[in-house]
């Protein structure tokens, strides 16, 4: 993994008061993204917008696309081109987004996608939050395949994890998701840009041998294989079919195994380097609160009132929300008497926790169909509940 | 035999094919091949450079053509090759994007893309090969099937009208347009040699016989009946108002070129109107590749 300081050009160094819209499309400027295709959709366009008004200056290509459909294909051309590139949406796009997620995932192409969330299914909520995407985001589009998906609780961490989003998708050659809502997106913070020699980027793996050795799905030693762009000569082929390792077609159950176990355990096997999570107060919890983005923000009050009523209770914070922290839920739910789970749907990210949980402890759900954040005193009541 | 006495015979496309995967898997009497065909030669000819030239397909039998062609070549979503071409075109301006694809790739299901594409002067070629159905999933009825034909989900014949592409290419912006039918090799070859040698949204239609599926299920006979059919009802009208270029059932097929004009593409317009309006500031994209 070659690690490399940010171009200058793209870091707007400073503190700034922005709201998340507008931190991640910083945040793609700085990690060096030059190509953003997009279409308007609310609560997300002022991503878009933003970047409109900033690449000129910086060097690179806006297009506003006919649909959500072209972006994403535009997109995964553009990062075979040899660009760092992004989209922003939200619910309805994020569904036309689906079909050619697939594809990037099986051309194995770097690439990210913010979802600023909003109240669905269908239209919905467009200008009211939600939390409802987060399975979509992982189980969308057909077939098996794993990603990484990022939640920001704030827009300075819309702009952190966008770069960390970046990074994390070059490294593993997948698309990755910066699964903001709608109250982050439109929330006014500070959000302070550092130099660009104190962003810290990943370059592309890119493949260096002889012209007629390149196989664009050779796994390397750390399971992802090499890359290089259009147009350095290697006239290499890939294709949104099963195929081997220099990308032709094969079209039996023997390639489609080799296939799709690279694609999912690329990202399984590395999960613990991947996963970020924030832990608060655990060691002697007997009630875990899990949330993440906006929710979590919201959960912070509901667990004051708790340890003002005596309740041992402790958070975490899910940065990364997929691949899901396994391993430790799993570990938790053997000590702790259950775990709370408040978030803006009807029950997503909670049957993760019950999967891992295991029956070790219940994993008890504070859901809210969307379009506004929850009341803290019906987290509050949860975990009292949960601690009788 | 001595081993060096034994001449072996080589595909003369050899250097632009991937050999390794050939035998293709078109039919036998299928057209699509002998398009491939003229493309090679059209990439020999025009001598531009192979290395900074890629080919972008979606789906369907025209679909497979990315994967035997030894370019960089990418294999697409159904109706997506030509955002996709977009995204590589913008990314890399120095390379030559061609999308080679299907009628029910480009017009149907693509149909979006493509006239959004030639109303940015994309610069890119599309090389649609139209065999007026479905072929790989067993020759449904398509947006290009000429009314009362017969198709699989038309039993009855097809009562919807058709697209006429040229019209509705030029109509969307294109800045060149032809049609030619399979019988027109050397044609195809020129009008591709051309769109090669030109920068903006170029469009070639190359009307193919499917005998496996059109031919066969209209009666229509063998890939040489076909063949004949192109030889007796196609008329070269260069120049063609593009509005009168209609087919309808084994009628009149008005081939040549139509369109062929020049306007800055999408590259150029960014730079242009962004360097005006922004002055030094603006940091010039597409524009030293010309």
């Amino acid at each position: 993994m070659k690690k490399v300081k940010a171009d200058p050009k793209g870091v707007l160094t400073g503190a700034h008061y922005l709201d998340g819209d507008y931190a991640l499309a910083e945040g793609a400027l700085a990690a060096g993204c030059r190509f953003f295709a997009g279409y308007p959709i609310t609560p997300s366009t002022e991503t878009a917008e933003r970047f409109s008004e900033r690449i000129p200056f910086v060097g690179g290509v806006f297009i506003q696309m006919e649909d959500e459909l072209a972006s994403m294909a535009a997109l995964i051309g553009a990062s075979w081109g040899g660009k760092k590139v992004m989209t922003v949406t939200s619910g309805p796009g994020f569904s036309l987004m689906m079909e050619n997620i697939g594809l990037a995932c099986m051309m194995e192409t770097p690439l990210v996608i913010a979802n600023v969330q909003r109240g669905g299914p269908s239209t919905g909520l467009p200008t009211l939050t939600g939390q409802q995407d987060m399975m979509q985001v992982k189980w969308g589009s057909h077939g098996d395949y794993e990603i990484i998906a990022l939640c920001p609780d704030s827009p300075q961490e819309c702009f952190d994890l966008t770069i960390e989003a970046f990074n994390l998708s070059e490294i593993y050659r997948v698309p990755a998701f910066v699964m903001t809502d709608e109250c982050v997106g439109h929330m006014h913070e500070k959000v302070v840009i550092p130099p660009a020699e104190e962003i810290e980027l990943v370059e592309r793996k890119w493949f260096k041998g002889p012209k007629d050795k390149y196989l664009p799905y050779k796994p390397d030693k750390d399971m992802i294989p090499f890359m290089v762009k259009a147009g350095d000569g290697y006239r290499f082929h890939t294709t949104g079919l099963t195929h081997d390792e220099r990308g032709y077609p094969v079209i039996n159950a023997e390639c489609q195994d080799v296939c799709v176990r690279h694609m999912v355990e690329k990202i399984r096997m590395n999960a613990d380097k991947i996963i970020k999570i924030e832990e608060d107060e655990i060691d002697n919890a007997e009630i875990i609160v899990i949330s993440y983005g906006i929710t979590s923000r919201v959960t912070t009050r509901a667990v004051q009132q708790a340890k003002k009523a005596g309740i041992k209770v402790g958070t975490i914070r899910l940065i990364t929300v997929w691949p899901f922290p396994e391993k430790r839920i799993k570990e938790l739910a053997k000590k702790i008497k259950a775990f709370v789970v408040p978030e803006i749907n009807y029950g997503q990210m909670v049957r993760e926790v019950e999967r891992c949980a295991a029956g070790q402890a219940p994993a008890i759900h504070v859901p809210h169909c969307g379009g506004w954040v929850h009341d803290p005193d019906d987290i509050f009541k949860a975990i009292k509940e949960a601690s009788k | 035999m001595k081993k060096e006495d034994h001449l072996e015979e080589k595909n003369p496309m050899e250097g632009l094919l991937r050999m390794d995967r050939i035998p293709h898997i078109w039919c036998p009497g299928c057209g699509i091949g002998t398009v491939v065909t003229s493309f090679a030669e059209a990439l020999r000819k025009s001598k531009i450079d192979l290395d900074k030239t890629v080919i972008v397909s979606g789906i369907g039998c025209t679909g497979r053509v990315a994967g035997y062609v030894k370019l960089d070549s990418f294999h697409t979503t159904h109706g997506r090759a030509v955002p996709f071409a977009t995204g590589l075109k913008l990314a890399n301006p120095e390379l030559k994007v061609i999308v080679f694809s299907g009628d029910g790739d480009i017009a149907g299901i693509g149909g979006n893309h493509f006239i959004h594409a030639a109303r940015r002067n994309m610069d890119m070629i599309i090389i649609c090969v139209n065999n007026f159905n479905y072929a790989m999933t067993g020759g449904q009825v398509a947006a290009t099937t000429p009314t009362m034909a017969n198709a699989s989900t038309a039993p009855y014949g097809n009562y919807e009208y058709s697209f006429s592409l040229p019209y509705l290419a030029e109509a969307s912006g294109a800045t060149y347009v032809a049609r030619w039918t399979a019988l027109h090799l050397r044609r195809v070859t020129k009008s591709m040699q051309e769109a090669l040698g030109k920068r903006g949204f170029s469009f070639i239609e190359v009307i193919t016989p499917c005998v496996t599926l059109y031919a066969r299920r209209n009666r229509l006979g063998d890939g040489l009946n076909l063949m004949k059919y192109y030889y007796e009802k196609s008329e070269i009208q260069h120049g063609a108002d593009t509005r009168t270029l209609d087919i309808s059932y084994q009628g009149k097929l008005i081939v040549g070129k139509f369109v062929d004009k020049e306007k800055p593409t999408f590259l150029d317009c960014m730079d242009e109107h962004l360097g005006k309006v922004l002055g030094d500031k603006y940091q010039p994209y597409g524009v030293s590749h010309e």
